[in-house]
């Protein structure tokens, strides 16, 4: 087995909570906070992790957790900052807020944006499965196009989720804030490297982490790790950088795969025709292309 | 110290005095003047705290979460709409049993958008597991923020507690306030402490998913506590008179010309001074009536208001505000635990509308004739 250097081999997101299996998202957490390590406050919004962590009187977390309702975890968490700093204790601890997509791109985009124009020192990571996975696969504003899910579904008429994904982690940068990164828990070191990077940020930052759902997706629960590759290689997710307002990738993707063999994996896109895979690879395209036209430019206003 | 101040003013003072550390505040009319205040505090360098400016009233309510865990005294100020965003968060703090004070400056909840007073934004929250104390003067503001805390924070109790002023009917009024100076409420209110909370050091979980074979538990230990608030709201107020020379009847309920009473008025607010004026010219003609101010109404003190009105002929209930579909929700709860005395109920100072001389007198008419005339005064 190749070893991985420089991962911290302490759990603070523990074994024995009740994710599904083959669960990206629980892969996630567990190495954001072996990366975080223990001076670490967690806020958390209602949702998959949250409830598979905590089933009381037991709990996966390892660090100071805390959860108050789906919208707030951002909210929460300004609370959390003012009251160290009103106290003289904020140095020396990290503070994460985590959401899922619902969460971060929808119910709680308000709290979100209202922490960020705060300047609170925090990181917020949006970890997004595509769906309101906890009550059961409903369409978020983060559902890929034409995906298929239960408000979405790929019925006779119309065949899934007709919009595009919001582009949050832009709209984010545009807070004028100086990290926002996007990951994969597919690459180890460099998700360690970026949550290291967030947490050394002098004002708020924010990852954006890609997190296969078997349950949801409808694909097999040991695919999550080639999903993780294949929508990096295909450019479904590129990994990239944006600091001090400046795109930059962090694994350029120049011969990428068809999106087709991303697609195939999974059941939630099996009532796609030949004319919408066109649509979601023209789709692919332009929002590569797009990254391509501001990479190594200072595309967002930094004011922090 | 006595000064002259607005009852927001008072509050922000009272918020002061208590070394509040952590103030998410979000404005809405008429609860500003109290962020207002706060800030100028904070900005002039003669308050040691952090103003979270929030973008919702939904974030203070969260916001409060998060600082309580983190150790500090917190507090903020809502009305109405702004109120009712922060529903959701309301049975959260009281379920995590975080000690959280809230001033609500009474006003309306839209439909049709209405910036005046009643009581139908706190009373609708009743089931929440907030305590609920209702005030009637800029000086009972400033002495009940600060018991407010002295009350939250008691082992027995750990609630979070909102203080009800009227909107512009308080909120706005000047009045001559004596300031407790800041060494005797230190005394009376000794710094934050918190033993459950977000520590790096001994690492906690806090708001996780409770089954249906714990819930009923926590459920009913919140029941216990507020019980136990009975108590202890009347301590506070007994403990504070000792210190600082007021007191609010037995902090539960006051009593005015209530002695000989046959026929008293009960309400909550402001109201309750007009009902004492017409009490007080009733009684000039040989009347015996009285008024019964409801300070605290979560919890519910049922066995002082039994006290209080084992000897009447007839009690008539103000509410400003209705279960739409029901009644007015203190008439229901008196006429449920005070069966023995014949209750009537009334609409009154919705949306605004003033509460007249006029009204209490043809109130306490009704008392004496034993028939009541309407329900709604208009």
């Amino acid at each position: 087995m190749k070893e991985l250097k420089g991962l911290n081999y302490e759990e603070f997101f523990a074994s024995g909570h009740r994710a599904c299996a083959g669960c990206g998202e629980a892969l996630a957490m567990r190495h954001i906070m072996k990366a975080a390590g223990p001076n670490t406050i967690v806020t958390q919004a209602t949702g998959c992790m949250e409830v598979v962590s905590t089933p009381y009187p037991q709990s996966a977390w390892r660090v100071p957790w805390v959860h108050g309702a789906f919208e707030n975890a951002a909210a929460i968490m300004s609370g959390i900052d003012a009251s160290l700093k009103a106290q003289g204790k904020r140095e020396g601890v990290n503070l994460i807020a985590i959401g899922g997509d619902g969460a971060s791109f929808d119910i709680g985009f308000g709290a979100l944006s209202g922490a960020l124009e705060r300047g609170h020192k925090f990181t917020y990571i949006a970890t997004d499965n595509e769906a309101y996975m906890n009550t059961g696969v409903q369409r978020s504003g983060a559902t890929f196009p034409f995906a298929s899910t239960t408000t979405s579904p790929g019925g006779k008429k119309i065949h899934g989720k007709q919009e595009p994904k919001k582009p949050l982690p832009f709209i984010v940068a545009a807070h004028g804030i100086k990290y926002v990164a996007s990951v994969t828990p597919a690459n180890l070191l460099d998700l360690k490297k970026k949550v290291e990077k967030a947490l050394a940020t002098d004002h708020a930052s924010f990852l954006h982490i890609y997190c296969v759902c078997p349950v949801g997706w409808h694909c097999k629960s040991d695919t999550a790790i080639e999903l993780s590759k294949l929508a990096v290689q295909t450019r479904v997710f590129p990994l990239y950088e944006i600091e001090e307002g400046v795109l930059k990738f962090t694994q350029k993707v120049e011969k990428p795969k068809p999106v087709l063999e991303y697609l195939e994996l999974q059941g939630r896109f099996k009532h796609l025709n030949e004319d919408e895979v066109q649509k979601i690879q023209d789709y692919v395209n332009a929002r590569y292309d797009f990254l391509l036209s501001i990479e190594g430019k200072k595309a967002f206003d930094v004011l922090f | 110290m006595k000064t002259v101040i607005e009852a927001s003013e008072a509050v922000a003072l009272g918020v002061k005095l208590s070394r509040v550390k952590v103030c998410p505040m979000y404005p809405i009319t008429p609860s500003t003047h109290i962020p207002e205040r706060i800030s100028d505090y904070i900005f002039d360098g003669e308050m040691d705290a952090q103003m979270i400016h929030v973008e919702s009233e939904h974030s203070a309510a969260s916001a409060l979460i998060g600082a309580i865990l983190a150790g500090s005294r917190s507090f903020t100020a809502t009305s109405s709409n702004g109120f009712e965003l922060m529903y959701e968060i309301l049975p959260i703090l009281s379920g995590m049993r975080l000690p959280a004070v809230m001033a609500v400056a009474n006003r309306t909840v839209a439909a049709p958008i209405n910036i005046w007073n009643d009581h139908s934004d706190s009373m609708s929250a009743r089931d929440q597991g907030w305590i609920q104390l209702y005030v009637e003067s800029s000086q009972e503001c400033v002495d009940t923020i600060i018991q407010c805390y002295k009350i939250a924070e008691d082992k027995k109790v750990l609630l979070p507690t909102m203080m009800c002023l009227d909107g512009f009917s308080l909120s706005h009024v000047y009045e001559n306030v004596d300031l407790p100076g800041q060494k005797k409420v230190d005394a009376f209110l000794p710094s934050f402490k918190i033993e459950d909370k977000l520590d790096v050091k001994n690492p906690k979980t806090f708001g996780p998913i409770g089954f249906p074979d714990t819930f009923m538990e926590l459920k009913k230990q919140q029941q216990d506590s507020m019980s136990n608030a009975l108590e202890v709201i009347k301590k506070a107020n007994k403990d504070y008179a000792k210190e600082f020379g007021k007191s609010y009847g037995d902090g539960l309920i006051e009593l005015f010309e209530m002695d000989d009473a046959e026929y008293a008025i009960l309400a909550l607010g402001t109201i309750c001074g007009t009902a004492k004026a017409k009490a007080r010219e009733l009684r000039s003609k040989g009347k015996k009536v009285g008024v019964i101010r409801l300070r605290s109404f979560r919890p519910f003190p049922v066995e002082s208001l039994k006290k209080a009105t084992k000897n009447l002929k007839g009690l008539a209930v103000l509410d400003r505000h209705i279960s739409l579909g029901a009644k007015g929700p203190v008439f229901t709860e008196i006429n449920s635990d005070i069966s023995e005395t014949n209750v009537f109920g009334y609409i009154a100072g919705l949306g605004g509308r003033d509460v007249t001389l006029e009204h209490i007198e043809s109130v306490f008419k009704d008392l004496e004739t034993g028939k009541q005339s309407k329900e709604w005064l208009l």
